[in-house]
């Protein structure tokens, strides 16, 4: 009992927090990033545009079948050598951003393919556009359906979040390692704080999507 | 099969990219330095004693990185900055390599296959080979090993030099050494090896249940790296070495960090 | 790249083994797991509901990377010795489960409504129209999801090299910690995983389409 209290000491407890702190910057950055550039990328995917279409498409596919460890690893270690020097945190943002967004442009896409059939003529027949039938039309049927597993899909990027300190981000997960790993005593209260932790945040994302799903529909 | 075509065209193009990007690294590194009055430097955040992170202030502590900042006064002078980036023993060089820092001060051994990819300061710590063993542990010297789980740390040299030791022992690697003290803590193996300047900052950190073993059975001289064709880098970072061992600072950062360590005879370390 | 080819095949080729190993291991047990934490779902029996409910919960809720440190660093201090890949594979498991379990669900959830009761009203009992009529049908609309879920354990399993698990991730930072190539030590790998999860994941998008 006194070895969880010194673990979960204000101090400690309080480094911890810090950690959750750039989990969350992270992860919001991640996430609205990632929605913007997955949906863009998925509608061109989706619009079949003469070898734009063809191209981003297999990019997309390139990067979501590569484990998220790896693009880490490509981002941090390969960016300064175009020149650029971000650090471990950006870093993070944008290895998690590039992976997420190909996750987010396949869900788009079949989304949109699930609602399209049919629709997008009927749209055009009253005279409307491809872009004008896609925005006014599908989008809003095809989002409302992919909502939870577009949320599913940003849980996943919280969790995933703690795969950065591979690069030494200071997030959750290696504020955790650091202070067990100056008393290893405390391995065991770090890890209930840990999983606490991350599954507030993963469930309260889960509930505002199911919210937000129940509303819409 | 068109998709087949377009996949390995778009790998060939991947790899034109990674074997011509290595262009940051030749710009010069004393200019880049100067310029940004900064020094960014590769630490360990996980090594008591020569770089450790301290959960009060959030800052890394040690004896590197105090030789750290006395390096990068005596570069840039009192108004330069050393800036850290956290490193774990196998992200080290590749930091160095790719750009991300200018140099890595990081318990770093001086070896022949490394020196064949970065350039090393002259030494600036002797250290050694030896075993962290769980206290009452029966292995007393290297050679116990045989048949035994020694755990390392990925893109450490310690890995390499078990086997000539100990061929037959069997080596894990780990991430980084919380990682590797923990494992060692859950039996996953029976001793854990590095340099004994290291280890001995981990047994201070579990006292009473962990002990440094066996003596010293390599020599470890710890190097500051900085990349290859750097020449007015790496000679400024040698004067600076020379400054600070010979105005007595350095061995005021010996007492500092290792006058209080169980074991550890630290006026061997001082320079007359 | 090349190089590292040559000279590190026996390596890469252990690693990849390691990497399908485990992955397959996962995906049998997974399988099993989660056809019965699914059951466990839907059965009319609220207890069993809420367990299960709770199972998916938790283990969809916290990063795969904990359950594996809780394998390797806990579990062999205060229980039983388990080494790296084990570890790794375990936590894989458990995690995988969490998900299949899900997809079943809701694959049986949307077949289920009517033809229960259809095949109820000839006379079969609950288990056997869940055995004879819902599971076979449900199999067939998960399959794609399952085939995704499959390439996800894939990718996933990286999570090895965090425990030693000697897996492909494992074998590059070796590899690079050798060689001082980074960018090329991951890449060789990156294109092992690529051909074991590019085929399969085209694979699940045909599939799609044919039963769409």
């Amino acid at each position: 009992m006194q070895t969880w209290i010194n673990a979960l000491s204000w101090l400690n407890f309080g480094f911890l927090l810090k950690g959750l702190a750039v989990t969350l910057f992270i992860s919001v950055f991640a996430i609205v990033l990632s929605f913007i550039f997955g949906s863009v990328l998925g509608i061109i995917r989706y619009a079949k545009i003469k070898f734009i279409s063809a191209i981003v498409g297999f990019l997309i596919d390139i990067v979501r079948n590569l484990p998220l460890l790896l693009i880490i690893f490509f981002t941090y270690f390969g960016l300064p050598n175009i020149g650029l020097r971000p650090g471990a945190i950006l870093s993070a943002i944008i290895a998690m951003t590039i992976f997420e967004s190909s996750m987010i442009a396949e869900i788009v896409r079949s989304g949109i393919q699930s609602v399209a059939v049919g629709q997008i003529e009927g749209a055009r027949s009253t005279g409307m556009t491809f872009v004008q039938a896609l925005w006014h039309v599908v989008l809003p049927q095809a989002y409302r359906h992919m909502i939870p597993t577009i949320i599913g899909q940003f849980v996943s990027l919280v969790k995933d979040t703690s795969l950065a300190t591979i690069i030494v981000v200071p997030e959750l997960m290696q504020h955790a390692q650091v202070i067990y790993g100056q008393n290893a005593n405390y391995i065991v209260p770090m890890f209930a704080a840990l999983t606490l932790l991350y599954f507030i945040v993963c469930f309260s994302l889960s509930v505002i999507g199911n919210r937000l799903n129940k509303r819409l529909a | 099969m068109k998709k087949l075509i377009c996949s390995i065209s778009l790998f060939l193009g991947m790899l034109l990219l990674s074997a011509c990007g290595n262009s940051v690294t030749d710009q010069s590194a004393l200019k880049n330095v100067r310029s940004s009055n900064t020094i960014t430097w590769a630490v360990e955040g996980d090594k008591k004693l020569f770089s450790l992170i301290d959960i009060r202030d959030d800052k890394e502590k040690g004896f590197d990185i105090d030789m750290a900042k006395a390096i990068t006064r005596e570069i840039l002078g009192p108004k330069g900055q050393a800036r850290f980036t956290l490193a774990t023993s196998q992200s080290r060089i590749p930091l160095l390599k790719n750009g991300n820092v200018d140099a890595v001060i990081a318990t770093l051994t001086i070896t022949p296959e490394r020196a064949q990819v970065i350039s090393f300061s002259k030494p600036y710590f002797q250290a050694g080979k030896s075993f962290l063993v769980p206290k009452g542990s029966k292995i007393k010297k290297p050679s116990d090993l045989n048949g035994k789980t020694v755990i390392g740390i990925v893109g450490d040299n310690s890995v390499e030099a078990v086997k000539k030791v100990a061929p037959r022992a069997k080596v894990v690697a780990m991430q980084d050494y919380g990682q590797a003290v923990s494992a060692l803590k859950s039996h996953q193996g029976d001793a854990l090896t590095s340099d004994n300047g290291i280890l001995y900052g981990l047994a201070a950190q579990s006292p009473g249940s962990l002990e440094v073993t066996g003596g010293t059975y390599t020599k470890e001289p710890y190097g500051i790296a900085v990349n290859k064709n750097q020449e007015p880098f790496h000679r400024a970072i040698n004067r600076a070495i020379d400054k600070i061992q010979k105005s007595g600072e350095y061995n005021r950062l010996i007492k500092k960090w290792f006058g209080q360590v169980p074991g550890f005879n630290y006026k061997e370390m001082y320079i007359k | 790249m090349i190089r590292i080819f040559n000279n590190f095949s026996s390596q890469l080729v252990s690693g990849f083994g390691w990497t399908i190993l485990s992955s397959l291991l996962t995906l049998i047990f997974s399988l099993i797991f989660g056809v019965l934490i699914a059951l466990l779902e839907v059965i009319p029996n609220k207890a069993a509901n809420k367990i299960g409910r709770i199972y998916v919960e938790i283990f969809r809720n916290i990063p795969l990377l904990i359950i594996v440190m809780f394998f390797y660093l806990i579990v062999p201090k205060y229980f039983v010795k388990i080494d790296g890949f084990t570890a790794g594979t375990i936590g894989l498991f458990l995690y995988t489960s969490a998900f299949i379990a899900e997809i079943i669900r809701s694959g049986i959830q949307s077949v289920s409504q009517g033809q229960m009761e259809g095949a109820r009203s000839t006379g079969m009992t609950y288990k056997q129209a869940m055995r004879y009529v819902v599971l076979p049908q449900a199999f067939k609309i998960v399959i794609p999801p399952l085939g995704n879920q499959f390439v996800n354990l894939i990718k996933d399993s990286s999570i090895l090299a965090f425990v030693a698990g000697f897996d492909l991730m494992y074998q590059a930072n070796a590899i690079a910690s050798v060689t001082f190539d980074t960018i090329n030590s991951y890449f060789v790998i990156g294109v092992l995983y690529i051909i074991i999860t590019m085929p399969l994941s085209y694979y699940m998008q045909y599939l799609e389409k044919k039963m769409a």
